[in-house]
C-alpha cells in the first residue's frame, strides 16, 4: 500500500468537506460555460446565477482552464470591438434604477 | 468584418455565403486563440492558434445544430475553439507519461516530509498526526475502489490533467469527474457516520 503523504490527506478531506450531493459534470459544466462567461463579461454576478457551474469550475482542474482561456480570449474580444459596452450600459441603467449601488 | 446576429451567423453558414463567413469566424475564433494560448504555448503561437481554429470550425461546422441561442455565437463556437486547443495542448505535454509512472512517481515520494525545516511539532502532536493519518487512510481504503483511489492520486495529488487520466482508465472525463465525486460522497458520508469534522483532520494534521 502507497503511503499517501498528510498534505495531500488534508488536500482530500478539504475537497471531501466541499462536496455536495448535487454536482454537475464537465459536460453539463461545457454547455453552459459560454452563458456564464458572458454573464460574467457583462457585470452580472454569473456566481448566484448558475451556482453549480461556479462549483464546478473551483473543483475541476481542466474545465478551470478552459474557463480562464475563454475569458481571456472573449475579453480581448471585447477590448477590440467593444461589442459587450451596450450590455454592459443597459445593466449600469438597471442598477441605478433599482437603486443600488 | 461584418457584425452579424446569431441567426445571420447561422443562414449565412449554412447558405451560399459560406465561405465569407467561414474566413471571418476563422478570423475571430484566431485572434481569441493568440490571446489564450499566450503563455501556454511556448513557440509558434500564431501558428497554433490557426491550427487549433481550422480544427475548431470542423467542429463547429459539424455541430450548428447544438446551438441553442444562449449565447452570442461567436462564444459558443469560441468555447469549442478552446476546448480544441486546450485538449490537444494536455495531449501533448502528457504524451509520454503513463498513468502507472505517475502513480509509482506518487509512491516514492508521498513519504517525504513537505514541511518547513524550521517547523518542530510536538512529540503529542507527532501521535495525534499520525492517528488521524492512519484513521483517514482507513476510511479511503475500505470506502474507495482502487480505480477511485488511482484518480486520486493522479488528478488531486500529481496533477495529471482528468481528461488525460481518463483516456489512459479507458473512460471520458465526465465519468471520471463523477467517479472523482462519488469517491468524495463515500468519504464524506464514512466522516459523519465516524462523527469526524474535516476541520478535526486538518487541524490534527497541520492544515487547520
Amino acid at each position: 500500500m502507497t503511503m499517501w503523504n498528510p498534505n495531500d490527506l488534508g488536500k482530500l478531506v478539504w475537497m471531501v468537506a466541499e462536496t455536495r450531493e448535487e454536482e454537475i459534470g464537465c459536460d453539463e459544466c461545457f454547455e453552459q460555460l459560454d452563458r456564464f462567461v458572458e454573464m460574467r463579461l457583462s457585470g452580472l454576478d454569473a456566481v448566484a446565477a448558475m451556482p453549480l457551474v461556479q462549483d464546478h469550475l473551483e473543483k475541476c482542474g481542466d474545465c478551470h482552464e478552459e474557463f480562464e482561456m475563454l475569458l481571456e480570449s472573449l475579453r480581448a474580444s471585447v477590448r477590440a470591438s467593444g461589442a459587450w459596452e451596450p450590455i454592459w450600459r443597459l445593466w449600469v441603467r438597471v442598477r441605478r434604477a433599482l437603486g443600488s449601488r | 468584418m461584418t457584425e452579424r446576429s446569431n441567426e445571420q451567423w447561422l443562414a449565412e453558414l449554412r447558405g451560399p455565403e459560406r465561405d465569407r463567413a467561414l474566413a471571418d469566424l476563422r478570423a475571430v475564433l484566431v485572434r481569441g486563440l493568440r490571446v489564450a494560448l499566450r503563455g501556454r504555448v511556448r513557440q509558434g503561437l500564431n501558428e497554433a492558434a490557426e491550427d487549433f481554429a481550422q480544427e475548431a470550425l470542423i467542429k463547429i461546422m459539424a455541430n450548428l445544430d447544438t446551438f441553442r441561442g444562449e449565447s452570442q455565437f461567436t462564444t459558443w463556437a469560441q468555447k469549442i475553439a478552446v476546448r480544441t486547443a486546450s485538449t490537444e495542448l494536455r495531449r501533448k505535454r502528457w504524451r509520454d507519461v503513463s498513468l502507472q509512472e505517475v502513480l509509482d512517481r506518487y509512491g516514492t515520494h508521498s513519504g517525504e516530509s513537505d514541511r518547513l525545516a524550521d517547523e518542530q511539532p510536538t512529540p503529542e502532536q507527532l501521535t495525534m498526526r499520525s492517528t488521524m493519518v492512519a484513521t483517514v487512510r482507513r476510511f479511503v481504503d475500505d470506502e474507495l475502489t482502487d480505480k477511485q483511489r488511482e484518480a486520486i492520486v493522479a488528478v488531486m495529488f500529481e496533477g495529471m490533467p482528468q481528461e488525460e487520466a481518463a483516456r489512459r482508465m479507458g473512460t471520458n472525463r465526465n465519468a471520471l469527474y463523477k467517479l472523482m465525486h462519488d469517491a468524495r460522497t463515500r468519504l464524506k458520508k464514512r466522516m459523519e457516520a465516524e462523527d469526524l469534522s474535516a476541520q478535526d483532520v486538518l487541524g490534527s494534521i497541520g492544515e487547520g
